[in-house]
């Protein structure tokens, strides 16, 4: 027993020491393309960031050095972006269309998930199996007849339109992620506040939506993503300008036949860019969890 | 259970409102959501097979049946076969190289080492961008004189005159695919990380105890291991390309000379731009065995890796 206890941890020691000498290789490898991935990832984007600078005679000398300033960088273009474009207005409207798409979805998927994960129907299985199915299911296969929806419904041409279609794409998602996370809390605690005198209704509200809180939260910031980064339905229901979008507006409004605003296009996108990734990256860890959760409950 | 139901039947006895009939409440606690997904994605669904059947154009929406009349339209035009075999042939080369590089990608993500969060928060951009903002910065970076790839290029004595990357057609579809590549590979790689994470600790050191070497362990622990998450990776990739018709618009607009057109963005010129909403229809429809056929492998795999 003993003698072969002594032969793993010498066993174990000889593979530590191997992996110490390949180590110092293995860590410059590592930083090499750790780094080289997050170059090639954010390539664009940094080129943006140089662009956004740009004054016009340095950005349009097709023999200058495009990676550095030729001439002092400039905020004119970014200050064009907030002042002389709609961008503004793009902004706004995807913030308070995502907001309220979010509170909708928000509404809608809390009970439905809990309905999934807690209170044992005998085909609760199989609707899993279909929200998992509506949740594949694209814009592009939609956007036509739903562009008839619209017009019927008399909200052609208004950002409500997109209100309206958009937690068609936030809801199943949604149901998916809350299923992982309220499956996640022990139900002795809901049977607990129960036992005290709350009804099932009382004890979902009361218990298990705060507990589920930070789950909710990760649920939030991934509808309100993809919420801004929908464009076939804007692009196939909204026209004004003062309708717009970012996802839209940005690439119809700031190119204008053969004129591309490049430096404030690239501004908005790299703005854009960054905070949401920002936002994002918090909450990536409970993004992961919540998906294998719910895989795992299904 | 039984003992539970009893207990709060002793409790709440006599009060009994809605709030308590389970039978009742979860149904109810689903309904706003059926309905909604009924409305507004099962019943244009529909539609579309309906309009796809029909004379239904943005101009004059009354419906009249023509039966295969549009199939037949679409089938008699070249572009259409194109698109088809542009969604295969993008779908098809951007998932072996989206497996491929999220695979190495997971690896890097699973490691630890310094500045970790800033190349985690580049590494996503791609993913968390709103697609056609990153399809504008692609449009920059490939542009016919501004390009920076050409400049470098020239600079380094490798090309005379500039590439005209989205001008040429196979190299216009070459930058669709790398663009779509570039966008879905952080997905796929946060999907096999999370598949990483969960492979059992023990495997492994077994196998190291045992002897075996990196590549032996990655060969006959890891990949067979993680093989369904990867392709559970790889098909949610796929539906995310083949369903795509933003990088196209904007990068091309299915240009030059419809060489790069795809389904979805063939529908949206057919039917949107095109007014005939009918078209439009029968080309997006297109898209449903394909879509159909990925779901299905989807589901088979995560139940499968829910037995093991």
């Amino acid at each position: 027993m003993t003698a072969i206890d002594v032969a793993d941890s010498r066993q174990v020691e000889r593979a530590r020491v191997q992996a110490a000498r390949k180590g110092t290789l293995g860590r410059v490898a590592l930083y090499v393309m750790a780094f080289g991935a997050a170059f090639l990832a954010a390539g664009p984007f940094l080129w943006g960031i140089i662009t956004m600078f740009k004054a016009d005679p340095d950005l349009y000398t097709k023999a200058n050095n495009p990676f550095i300033f030729n001439q002092a960088p400039t905020l004119k273009h970014v200050d064009f972006l907030f002042t002389g474009t709609p961008f503004t207005t793009f902004l706004w409207n995807t913030v308070w269309v995502g907001l309220l798409v979010v509170a909708i979805t928000l509404v809608v998927s809390l009970p439905a998930a809990y309905s999934l994960a807690r209170l044992d129907m005998p085909w609760a299985g199989p609707l899993g199996i279909a929200i998992f199915f509506v949740y594949l299911v694209p814009p592009t296969l939609l956007f036509i007849s739903l562009s008839r929806v619209v017009v019927e419904l008399g909200l052609q041409d208004s950002t409500w339109s997109l209100v309206l279609v958009y937690p068609t794409i936030t809801i199943p998602v949604s149901v998916w992620l809350l299923i992982g996370f309220l499956s996640s809390i022990p139900r002795d605690i809901e049977e607990q506040a129960m036992v005290d005198g709350y009804s099932r209704v009382g004890a979902f509200v009361r218990t298990v939506i705060p507990l589920a809180f930070p789950g909710i939260v990760a649920v939030v910031v991934f509808a309100f993503t993809l919420t801004a980064h929908e464009f076939i339905y804007a692009l196939t229901f909204v026209s004004p300008s003062a309708h717009k979008t970012i996802s839209i507006g940005v690439p119809t409004e700031l190119i204008r036949g053969d004129v591309f605003f490049w430096q404030s296009l690239q501004a908005a996108g790299v703005i854009v860019a960054i905070s949401i990734a920002f936002v994002f990256n918090l909450f990536l860890g409970r993004f992961v969890s919540g998906f294998t959760q719910g895989a795992v409950k299904g | 259970m039984a003992g539970l139901s009893l207990k709060r039947a002793a409790v709440t006895a006599g009060r009994r409102s809605l709030g308590d009939r389970e039978g009742l409440l979860a149904p109810l606690f689903l309904l706003p959501a059926v309905i909604y997904i009924f409305a507004l994605v099962a019943v244009p669904f529909v539609l579309a097979i309906g309009f796809s059947f029909s004379d239904v154009t943005a101009g004059d929406p009354s419906f009249d049946w023509v039966g295969l009349d549009n199939y037949r339209a679409i089938f008699d035009d070249p572009v259409f076969w194109r698109s088809l075999r542009n969604t295969f042939v993008l779908t098809g080369v951007s998932m072996v190289l989206v497996v491929v590089l999220a695979k190495a990608l997971a690896l890097i993500l699973v490691a630890d080492f310094r500045g970790k969060w800033l190349v985690r928060l580049l590494v996503l951009l791609p993913w968390t961008t709103p697609i056609s903002l990153a399809a504008v910065a692609w449009l920059w970076m490939l542009d016919s004189i501004f390009s920076p790839i050409d400049w470098v290029l020239r600079s380094l004595g490798l090309i005379e005159s500039n590439t005209f990357w989205l001008g040429k057609p196979d190299l216009a579809m070459a930058s669709v695919i790398a663009v779509q590549t570039w966008r879905i590979v952080p997905l796929a790689a946060v999907i096999i990380m999370a598949g990483l994470i969960s492979l059992p600790k023990e495997v492994d050191d077994a196998a190291r105890v045992d002897g075996a070497g990196f590549w032996r362990k990655l060969w006959e622990i890891t990949i067979p291991l993680m093989l369904p998450v990867i392709a559970v990776a790889a098909l949610f990739g796929a539906i995310l390309t083949f369903t795509d018709m933003t990088v196209v618009y904007v990068l091309t607009r299915g240009g030059p000379n419809n060489a790069t057109q795809v389904l979805s963005s063939w529908a949206y010129f057919k039917g949107i731009e095109g007014g005939s909403l009918a078209q439009g229809a029968a080309v997006a429809l297109f898209l449903f065995p394909l879509l159909l056929a990925a779901a299905i492998a989807i589901l088979r795999l995560v139940r499968r890796m829910r037995v093991s």
